[in-house]
C-alpha cells in the first residue's frame, strides 16, 4: 500500500482541528475554569466547541470534493462533503442547545465528548473500507454511550446509557461478525473490491447471513424496527442535548455510511431492479421489510405516548422507515433525496430538542401536559416548536414536506409498484396521515390548552433563541427552495 | 399584467401583519385583516374586469422552481378558477366582518384566518399539481387552530376530526399523483405532463388512481359517506371559520376533483361514474333528511351544506358539460349562501341569545327581537331552497337538466332532495324565528332587548345577499366565464351526452 501520510493529514485536517479543540477545551477548563461558575465554564466550552466546529466546516467547504484519498480507503465525494457539513451544523446546534438547557457539572468534558463523537460521524461519512467504517462507527458510538449517561443526578440517564450501551455492543458485535464473513467471502475489506468479488460469485447462504448481520447494525444505528428498542428509553433518559445529537447527526452519518456500504460494497447483492442479480441475499427486500415495519410500528405506537420525548422517539422510528425508503431508491437516483430527508429531519429534531431544553430549564418538560400553555410562557419557543413539529409532520412549505415528497416520488419512480420501494412509499403516505394525529396532540398542548397551574414566563438565553429561530427559518427556506440541497448531487 | 398572482402572497403577508398588529391592539388586528381582504378583493375585481374568457388556462406566472423534479411555479387562471377566486374574496371579507366580535387573541385568530385564505387563493390559481398540493395543505392546518382555539361545541374533537379527514384525503391524492408520476414516467407535475403520464398507466391502475385522487379530494367536498367531518367541524368552528369552511374550503375539494381527478383520468372516471352519481344522490337526500330532524340550529345548516355540496358532486359525476358548468355555478352559489346562513346562526342569533337549541329558540319571538336577522335568514333560506331570482336556482336547474340526460333516476332522487331542502329550511325558519312567544318562555323578558344588527353585520350580509341576487338575476355573468373554460381539451370528458 502506497501510504502518503501528508495527503491523509491534509484530507483529515477538519478531524484534527476537532481533536485539538477538544483537548484545548479540557485544558482551558482545568486552568482558566478553576473557581469559576458552572455557567461560565459551560459558555466557554460551548463557545470553543462551536468555533472548532465552524473551523472544521470552513476547511471542509474549502477543500471541496477530494475524491479517493489514501488508496481509496476514504472517499471525499459530494455526499461525503454534504454529510460532513450537515453533521457539523447539527452538532453545532446541539451544542447551542446545551446552553439553553440545564447544564452539567463537567461542561468541558461534555463538549469534548461531543466533539469526539462528531469526529466519528465525519469518519462515517467518508469511510470506504470495512475497518474505517467500523472505526468511525465505534468512535461515535462509544462517545454517545457516555453522553447518554452524562446526567449523574438522574437514574433515567444511567438507565438510558446502559440500554444504549448493551444494545449498541451487541449490534457492533454483529456488524463485526458480518464484516468478517464478508471478508472471508470476498478476500477484501475495500468496498469496491468487495463488490467486484460479489459480482463474480453466485449468492451464497453465508453472504445472506453477512448481509443480515450488517442490516441489524444499520437498524440499530438509525433506529429501524425491529432494532429500535433502545430509542424510546434513550430519548427519554439521556440529557437533552445528547438525545438531540443521537437523534440527528448520528442518524445522518449512519445513513451515509450504510448508503456507501450497501450500494458501493454490497450493490451486487441488492437483488433490486437494475442490478441484474436477484437472489436470496437480496437486501433490498430486507430493507423494504424493515422500513415497512418501522413505519407502521413507529407511527402507531406514537399515537398512545404521553411522554413528549418518547413520542419523538417513536416518531423517529417512523421516520427511520422513510430514511430506509430513501436508502432503497438511492441506488437508482443517487443519494440526493435521502440526504435531503435525513438532513432536514435532523434539523427539525435538533430544533425540537432545543425547545425541550429551554422549557426544561424553567420547569418540567416530560409529558405532553407539561407543554400546556407554552404559548403564553414563551411565544418564541411555542412558534419555533410549531415549525419543527409541522415539519416533522410533513406540512408544506416546510422542508419536512418536500423531504417526504421527493423520497416517495423517486421510490415510486423506480418501477411503480413493480419494485418493493413503491409499496413502501404508498404505506408511508398512508402512515403520514396517521402521524398527523400525534403531532397535532403536541401542538394542541402548545397552542390551544391553557396550563392548569400558572407557570412563569420562560427566559430564553439569547444564543439559544437565535439557534432556534435560525433552525426554524432554515426549515422554511429549504422547504421553499429544496433545489439548494438537492442540486448538490 | 394582472396582479392576481400576488394575491396569495399578499394574504400571507397580511397574516403576519395581523399577528404583529394583534400585539398592539385588537382593533389594529381587525383593521389589518379587513384591509388585507379588501385589497385582495380589489385586485380580484381588477383581474375579473380585465379577464377575457377563453378555453384553456391563461398563464399568469410560469418559472422553473424545483428543476430536479420538473416542478414549476405555474399560476394560471380560467373562468372556473376565476369564479372561485371571486367567491374566496367575497367570503374572506364577509367572514372578517362577521368575526368582528372575536375578542380573544385577535391577532392570532386573523393570522390563521388569512393563512387559510391565502392557501385557498393559491389552490384556485395553481396550474402545477405540486404547487396546488402545497397550497391545499397550507389551507388545512390553520383550520385546526381556528376551531380548537376559538370554537364552541366539542371544539377539540371537531377540529381534530376535520383536520384528520382532510389530511387523510390529501394523502390519498398524494398517493395517486405520485403513482401517476412514478409509474407513468411524467417529466414534471404540470397538469399536461401528468395527463400524458396517466395515459401510460394500465387500465386497472387508472381506475385505482382515479379512485385515490377523486375520493381524496371528495373527502373535503363532503361527498357521502366521507362527509362526517363536515357537520361536527362546522358546528364546532367559530362563525368566521364556519363561513370559510362551508363557503370556500369544501370548494377546494370539488375544485380538485374537477381540475385534477377528472381531466387526468377520464377512463377511471368512466369506470367510477355510476358509483359517484349514486353517492352524490345519497348525500343530497341523506343529509337533507338528517337536517330535517336536527334540534341544533347550526347542525341544520351543517347538514344542509353537505346536501347542497351533493349537487356539486352530482353535476361533476355526470361528466356532461352543462351539468359541470352548473356544478361550478353551484359552488359559487353555495359558498355565498352557506356563508350567509352560518353568519346568521353563529353571529346574529347565537351571540345574542346564547342558544342554538331550536326548542329554546322557538320560545323566543326572534322575528320581533332581531328583525334584521330574521329578514336576512328568510332571504338566505329562500335562496338556499333554490327559488328563482337567487343564484341557487340556475345552478341546480342546470345540474338537474344535465343529470336527466345521463340518468333519469338520479334526477328523480335529486329532485326529491330539493323538496327535502325546502322542508328543512322552512322548518328551521319557522322554529328559529317565528316561534310562539310566551308559551312556556321565561327568557323572553330578559332577552326582549337584543342588540340590533351592527354595521359589520349589515355590511357583510349585504355583500353576500347582493352576490346571490345578482347572480340569480344574471347568471351569465359567471356562466360566460365558466362555459368557455369547459370547452378546453382538458375537459374533454365533459362531452354532451344523450340529447341534442
Amino acid at each position: 500500500m502506497n501510504a502518503d501520510y501528508g495527503e491523509l493529514l491534509r484530507a483529515l485536517l477538519p478531524e484534527a482541528l476537532l481533536v485539538a479543540t477538544a483537548f484545548l477545551i479540557v485544558s482551558l477548563d482545568l486552568v482558566w475554569g478553576r473557581g469559576r461558575s458552572r455557567e461560565g465554564r459551560l459558555q466557554m466550552a460551548v463557545l470553543m466547541g462551536a468555533l472548532g466546529v465552524i473551523a472544521a466546516g470552513v476547511v471542509i467547504c474549502q477543500d471541496g470534493v477530494l475524491g479517493f484519498v489514501w488508496d481509496g480507503t476514504l472517499n471525499f465525494d459530494r455526499l461525503a462533503i454534504s454529510v460532513r457539513v450537515g453533521v457539523l451544523v447539527l452538532t453545532g446546534l446541539s451544542l447551542l442547545g446545551t446552553l439553553g438547557g440545564r447544564g452539567t457539572d463537567q461542561p468541558a468534558e461534555y463538549v469534548a465528548l461531543v466533539l469526539l463523537a462528531t469526529i466519528g460521524f465525519l469518519q462515517m461519512a467518508v469511510a470506504r473500507n470495512l475497518l474505517m467504517a467500523f472505526l468511525g462507527l465505534e468512535l461515535a458510538s462509544l462517545s454517545l454511550y457516555v453522553l447518554a449517561g452524562y446526567d449523574r443526578t438522574r437514574p433515567e440517564s444511567a438507565e438510558a446509557a446502559l440500554k444504549y450501551f448493551l444494545q449498541g455492543g451487541v449490534s457492533a458485535a454483529m456488524l463485526l461478525f458480518g464484516f468478517s464473513l464478508l471478508f472471508g467471502l470476498t478476500g477484501s475489506i475495500e468496498f469496491g473490491e468487495i463488490a467486484r468479488a460479489l459480482v463474480a460469485q453466485p449468492p451464497t447462504a453465508l453472504g445472506a447471513v453477512a448481509i443480515g448481520l450488517i442490516l441489524a447494525a444499520f437498524g440499530f444505528k438509525v433506529a429501524v424496527a425491529p432494532f429500535h428498542l433502545w430509542a424510546p428509553d434513550v430519548y427519554q433518559g439521556a440529557p437533552t442535548s445528547s438525545a438531540a445529537l443521537i437523534a440527528s447527526a448520528s442518524k445522518l452519518a449512519g445513513v451515509a455510511l450504510f448508503w456507501r456500504l450497501l450500494w458501493s460494497g454490497l450493490g451486487p447483492s441488492s437483488g433490486g431492479a437494475g442490478m441484474g442479480i436477484s437472489g436470496p441475499g437480496g437486501w433490498v427486500t430486507m430493507v423494504a421489510a424493515m422500513a415497512s415495519a418501522s413505519l407502521v410500528l413507529g407511527n402507531i405506537v406514537a399515537l398512545v405516548q404521553s411522554n413528549f420525548r418518547r413520542l419523538l422517539a417513536y416518531s423517529a422510528i417512523g421516520h427511520a422507515g422513510g430514511l430506509g425508503l430513501g436508502l432503497l431508491s438511492a441506488g437508482e437516483v443517487g443519494p440526493g433525496p435521502m440526504f435531503y430527508y435525513a438532513a432536514t429531519y435532523g434539523l427539525a429534531t435538533v430544533g425540537a430538542f432545543g425547545c425541550i431544553a429551554v422549557v426544561e430549564r424553567n420547569g418540567r418538560c416530560e409529558t405532553l401536559v407539561d407543554l400546556a400553555g407554552l404559548r403564553r410562557r414563551s411565544p418564541l419557543v411555542a412558534g419555533c416548536l410549531a415549525v419543527f413539529i409541522l415539519s416533522l409532520a410533513g406540512i408544506p412549505p416546510l422542508a419536512g414536506f418536500f423531504g417526504k415528497f421527493v423520497v416517495f416520488a423517486v421510490a415510486l419512480r423506480i418501477d411503480g409498484l413493480g419494485h418493493p420501494a413503491g409499496w413502501v412509499a404508498l404505506l408511508a403516505i398512508g402512515m403520514s396521515a396517521v402521524a398527523l394525529y400525534y403531532y397535532l396532540l403536541v401542538l394542541k398542548q402548545v397552542w390551544v390548552v391553557e396550563a392548569e397551574v400558572e407557570s412563569p414566563r420562560i427566559a430564553v438565553p439569547t444564543m439559544a433563541a437565535w439557534a432556534l429561530v435560525a433552525t426554524a427559518l432554515a426549515l422554511l427556506f429549504f422547504g421553499i427552495f429544496p433545489s439548494l440541497l438537492l442540486g448538490l448531487f | 399584467m394582472s396582479l392576481l398572482p400576488w394575491i396569495p402572497h399578499l394574504t400571507f403577508a397580511g397574516a403576519l401583519l395581523s399577528l404583529a398588529a394583534g400585539t398592539r391592539s385588537a382593533t389594529a388586528a381587525r383593521v389589518t385583516a379587513l384591509g388585507t381582504a379588501l385589497v385582495g378583493m380589489v385586485l380580484v375585481a381588477i383581474g375579473a374586469v380585465n379577464f377575457a374568457p377563453t378555453s384553456g388556462l391563461q398563464t399568469l406566472v410560469d418559472v422553473p422552481w424545483i428543476q430536479e423534479m420538473g416542478i414549476r411555479y405555474h399560476l394560471a387562471v380560467d373562468g372556473i378558477s376565476l369564479t372561485l377566486v371571486v367567491l374566496t374574496s367575497l367570503a374572506a371579507v364577509a367572514g372578517i366582518l362577521f368575526s368582528w366580535t372575536v375578542e380573544e387573541r385577535v391577532g392570532e385568530f386573523f393570522a390563521f384566518y388569512l393563512l387559510l385564505i391565502g392557501g385557498v387563493y393559491g389552490v384556485f390559481l395553481s396550474a402545477d399539481v405540486f404547487l396546488l398540493f402545497v397550497f391545499y395543505e397550507i389551507a388545512i392546518v390553520p383550520k385546526y387552530f381556528l376551531i380548537a382555539g376559538w370554537g364552541s361545541t366539542r371544539r377539540e374533537y371537531g377540529a381534530m376530526k376535520l383536520v384528520l379527514y382532510s389530511f387523510a384525503g390529501s394523502s390519498l391524492v398524494l398517493a395517486g399523483v405520485l403513482w401517476t408520476y412514478g409509474a407513468g414516467g411524467a417529466d414534471g407535475f404540470s397538469l399536461s405532463a401528468l395527463a400524458e403520464a396517466a395515459t401510460r398507466l394500465s387500465h386497472i391502475e387508472t381506475v385505482v388512481v382515479f379512485g385515490l385522487v377523486f375520493f381524496g379530494f371528495a373527502t373535503l367536498a363532503g361527498l357521502f359517506p366521507l362527509h362526517t367531518w363536515a357537520p361536527t367541524g362546522h358546528v364546532a368552528a367559530p362563525t368566521g371559520a364556519s363561513m370559510l369552511l362551508a363557503g370556500v374550503v369544501m370548494k377546494l375539494g370539488a375544485y380538485g376533483c374537477l381540475r385534477v381527478a377528472l381531466p387526468l383520468f377520464p377512463d377511471g372516471f368512466t369506470a367510477w361514474q355510476p358509483v359517484l352519481g349514486w353517492l352524490a344522490v345519497a348525500g343530497i337526500v341523506y343529509a337533507g333528511l338528517i337536517a330535517l330532524v336536527q334540534n341544533d340550529f347550526k347542525f341544520v345548516i351543517g347538514y344542509s351544506s353537505v346536501s347542497h355540496m351533493g349537487f356539486v358532486m352530482l353535476g361533476l359525476a355526470t361528466g356532461e358539460r352543462a351539468a359541470v358548468g352548473g356544478a361550478v355555478l353551484q359552488m359559487f352559489s353555495h359558498g355565498v349562501i352557506a356563508g350567509l346562513l352560518f353568519a346568521v346562526v353563529g353571529r346574529m342569533v347565537y351571540e345574542r341569545t346564547h342558544t342554538r337549541d331550536l326548542t329554546e329558540l322557538q320560545a323566543l319571538p326572534l322575528h320581533r327581537l332581531i328583525p334584521g336577522a330574521a329578514g336576512v335568514f328568510v332571504i338566505a333560506g329562500l335562496a338556499s331552497m333554490g327559488l328563482p331570482g337567487f343564484s341557487g336556482f340556475p345552478a341546480e336547474l342546470k345540474i338537474l337538466v344535465g343529470v336527466w340526460r345521463v340518468n333519469v333516476w338520479w334526477t328523480v332522487w335529486a329532485g326529491l332532495g330539493v323538496l327535502v331542502a325546502g322542508a328543512f329550511t322552512l322548518r328551521v325558519m319557522q322554529r328559529a324565528f317565528f316561534g310562539q312567544a310566551g308559551t312556556d318562555a321565561a327568557p323572553v323578558a330578559e332577552s326582549s332587548s337584543l342588540a340590533p344588527l351592527s354595521l359589520p353585520e349589515k355590511t357583510g350580509a349585504a355583500l353576500l345577499l347582493g352576490s346571490t341576487i345578482l347572480i340569480g338575476l344574471k347568471p351569465d355573468l359567471l356562466l360566460d366565464w365558466i362555459m368557455p373554460a369547459l370547452q378546453s381539451p382538458a375537459f374533454h370528458f365533459a362531452a354532451t351526452k344523450g340529447g341534442p
